[in-house]
């Protein structure tokens, strides 16, 4: 078997409770420019319970090539042991040359339990994906050291290449609901004592914070907020423009904001339409998670600090004064 | 019970700084740390030492220097630290990290392996569940609560939207989050019998019998091609006002771009 022998281009369609996840969508739209490069088909993996036909009709429009489903009632729930055996089986049988798999909480358990048992290589986190033009290899780029340094890893004596991507990385394509494709349910090789876990009780918690990586407006604290309190004059602000608060690492760490609202390479990714930064430095490992917004106003009092320099409108200043001021011209304009 | 925790010693990344002439990184007075997520995961395996009677071996793949993070570890109290450190480790990813600490895992009794979900300085999360895998045991990953039950262990597994009950046989590998605890410090009489009776093992490659083909830079099917600092925007359009003239021209940029 050589790496010419491996084709294709898989994209694993996380799906939680029967609901496709966006970033499967997303892996799709990053998959067909790589598959386009390489020539090569886009599949969607899809592991399920039953009823997967709408899922089905979702990744067929977001641009699969092809569709495989693996349906069984031991898929309904993720499990590690399911899940991977599944995936491994099928990518022994069928050699793909790619396959991307989301940077979620369930990607990030299965990934490398798939690349171990298939000994090839994992690169997490990826921000951009490309192919070498001189040997086809994929190339893979995270960031590294906590954001502070960008890394191109390639994997090229081994196959498949695997790579995470984190939700809202990339863009899904424009949906088509006229495109049609083929659509393989393959025989699902599993018993229940393939699965070494048994799940007694699943709990979600009520989604109180919004989720970040899906608001337009973001009016993000660091460090230089300085305080718990002083984050309301940023909740004030983001509420009348229909934004969300979020924080640096440093904020979070320092408890003033809640670990599902930080931006960074540690926290989430976000590209909102406007992005405005108060007491954010800007360490490259936030800058990371943020320097793709359309339009980023940073407030700072260090007219040098680093996020000066990816911002589109610098101000040199305090929030703490800026702000209420803000707050005071957009609610009289408002009330015209 | 034994139980086997995974450490590694980072660079405290909060304080790696960029050389910005060369674009590299200034290592020199970067304190290093036991991996937050990793300590978390001592923390747990200490208190089912102090619950249950447990067995605690810490194991760690670095270099020589690391041995530092293995005594602190012994100074919260743990019962054994293992160093595995050998140049033929060296330039190792993820697969041939862990191939490397299976090696050495196997060499030990173990009934749990803890390890963090990630560290602060790769940031991958591949480590733990490529461990799991190596030596064909069960994972849970997000491990934010622990309890021992009849045979086994009752596991809270975080999600995104919620959490999960798992019950799983022995053995068995977690990952720890910073939700699961918080960790002790070192204490003084830990301190003294680290010093007194205890001693950071060091194993080489020889002494763990690794394949060496499946180690180092030679055992890593992904390798770095290049790596770069973060290019800036570099289009900053910077403004200096007064407070209440720099608000009515930020409200008014907003406006001109409509988000307002």
């Amino acid at each position: 078997m050589s790496i010419a022998d491996y084709k294709g281009v898989w994209v694993f369609a996380e799906q939680r409770d029967g609901e496709l996840q966006k970033i499967a969508l997303e892996l799709l739209g990053e998959g067909s420019r790589i598959a386009t490069k390489l020539g090569m088909e886009l599949t969607a993996v899809l592991l399920s319970g039953d009823k997967t036909d709408d899922l089905v009709k979702e990744l067929v429009a977001y641009g699969a090539d092809k569709v495989i489903v693996a349906e069984s009632p031991l898929l309904t729930h993720f499990s590690t042991d399911g899940y991977a055996k599944v995936i491994c089986e099928l990518a022994n049988e069928r050699k793909p040359s790619i396959i991307f798999v989301g940077a979620t909480y369930l990607g990030r358990d299965l990934g490398p339990r798939i690349s171990a048992r298939l000994t090839t290589g994992l690169v997490a986190d990826c921000t951009s994906l490309d192919i070498d033009p001189e040997n086809s290899n994929l190339m893979m780029t995270r960031p590294a050291f906590g954001g502070n340094l960008m890394a191109t890893i390639v994997c090229g004596d081994h196959r498949p290449q695997m790579a995470t991507v984190r939700p809202g990385v990339f863009e899904k394509l424009e949906k088509d609901v006229n495109r049609t494709c083929p659509v393989e349910k393959v025989t699902v090789n599993l018993t229940a004592a393939d699965i070494r876990t048994n799940t007694t009780e699943v709990i979600k918690v009520a989604q109180v914070l919004a989720d970040i990586a899906d608001a337009n407006i973001i009016v993000s604290g660091g460090r230089g907020v300085g305080a718990k309190e002083n984050f309301a004059v940023l909740e004030t602000l983001a509420e009348l423009l229909g934004g969300v608060v979020g924080g640096s690492r440093a904020a979070v760490e320092a408890g003033w904001v809640d670990k599902s609202l930080q931006v960074g390479q540690t926290g989430k990714t976000v590209r909102p339409n406007v992005y405005i930064a108060c007491g954010i430095s800007g360490q490259i490992q936030h800058l990371a998670g943020m320097s793709e917004s359309d339009y980023i106003i940073a407030i700072n009092k260090d007219a040098s600090a680093p996020i000066m320099q990816v911002a589109n409108l610098a101000i040199a200043g305090d929030y703490a004064k800026i702000l209420p001021e803000m707050i005071a011209k957009i609610t009289e304009i408002q009330a015209k | 019970m034994n139980i086997v925790v995974c450490l590694k010693q980072v660079p405290d990344t909060n304080e790696v700084k960029i050389d910005a002439k060369t674009g590299t990184l200034i290592r020199e007075g970067v304190p290093s740390i036991i991996n937050p997520d990793d300590k978390n995961a001592l923390e747990e395996a200490l208190r089912l030492k102090d619950t249950d009677g447990a067995h605690v071996t810490v194991v760690s793949m670095g270099p020589p220097q690391a041995e530092k993070a293995l005594r602190e570890s012994l100074a919260m109290g743990a019962d054994e630290a293992i160093l595995v450190s050998d140049r033929a480790f060296a330039g190792a990813d993820t697969l041939a990290t862990s191939n490397a600490l299976v090696a050495a895992i196997k060499k030990l009794d173990y009934d749990v392996i803890f390890a963090g979900r990630q560290a602060i300085d790769g940031d991958t999360a591949q480590v733990g569940p490529e461990i799991a895998e190596l030596l064909n045991i069960p994972q849970i990953t997000y491990v934010e609560k622990v309890d021992i039950i009849p045979g086994g262990l009752k596991i809270q597994k975080a999600w995104e939207d919620g959490y999960e009950n798992i019950e799983v046989k022995t053995p068995v590998l977690l990952t720890a989050i910073k939700e699961l605890n918080e960790p002790r410090y070192m204490n003084i009489k830990n301190i003294y019998e680290m010093y007194a009776n205890k001693e950071v093992k060091v194993w080489s490659a020889d002494d763990i019998g690794a394949n060496k083909e499946l180690l180092g830079l030679k055992g890593s099917p992904t390798k770095v091609k290049k790596s770069m600092t973060k290019e800036a925007k570099g289009q900053a359009e910077l403004v200096e006002l007064p407070p209440k003239e720099a608000a009515q021209f930020v409200v008014s940029k907003l406006k001109e771009n409509h988000f307002i």
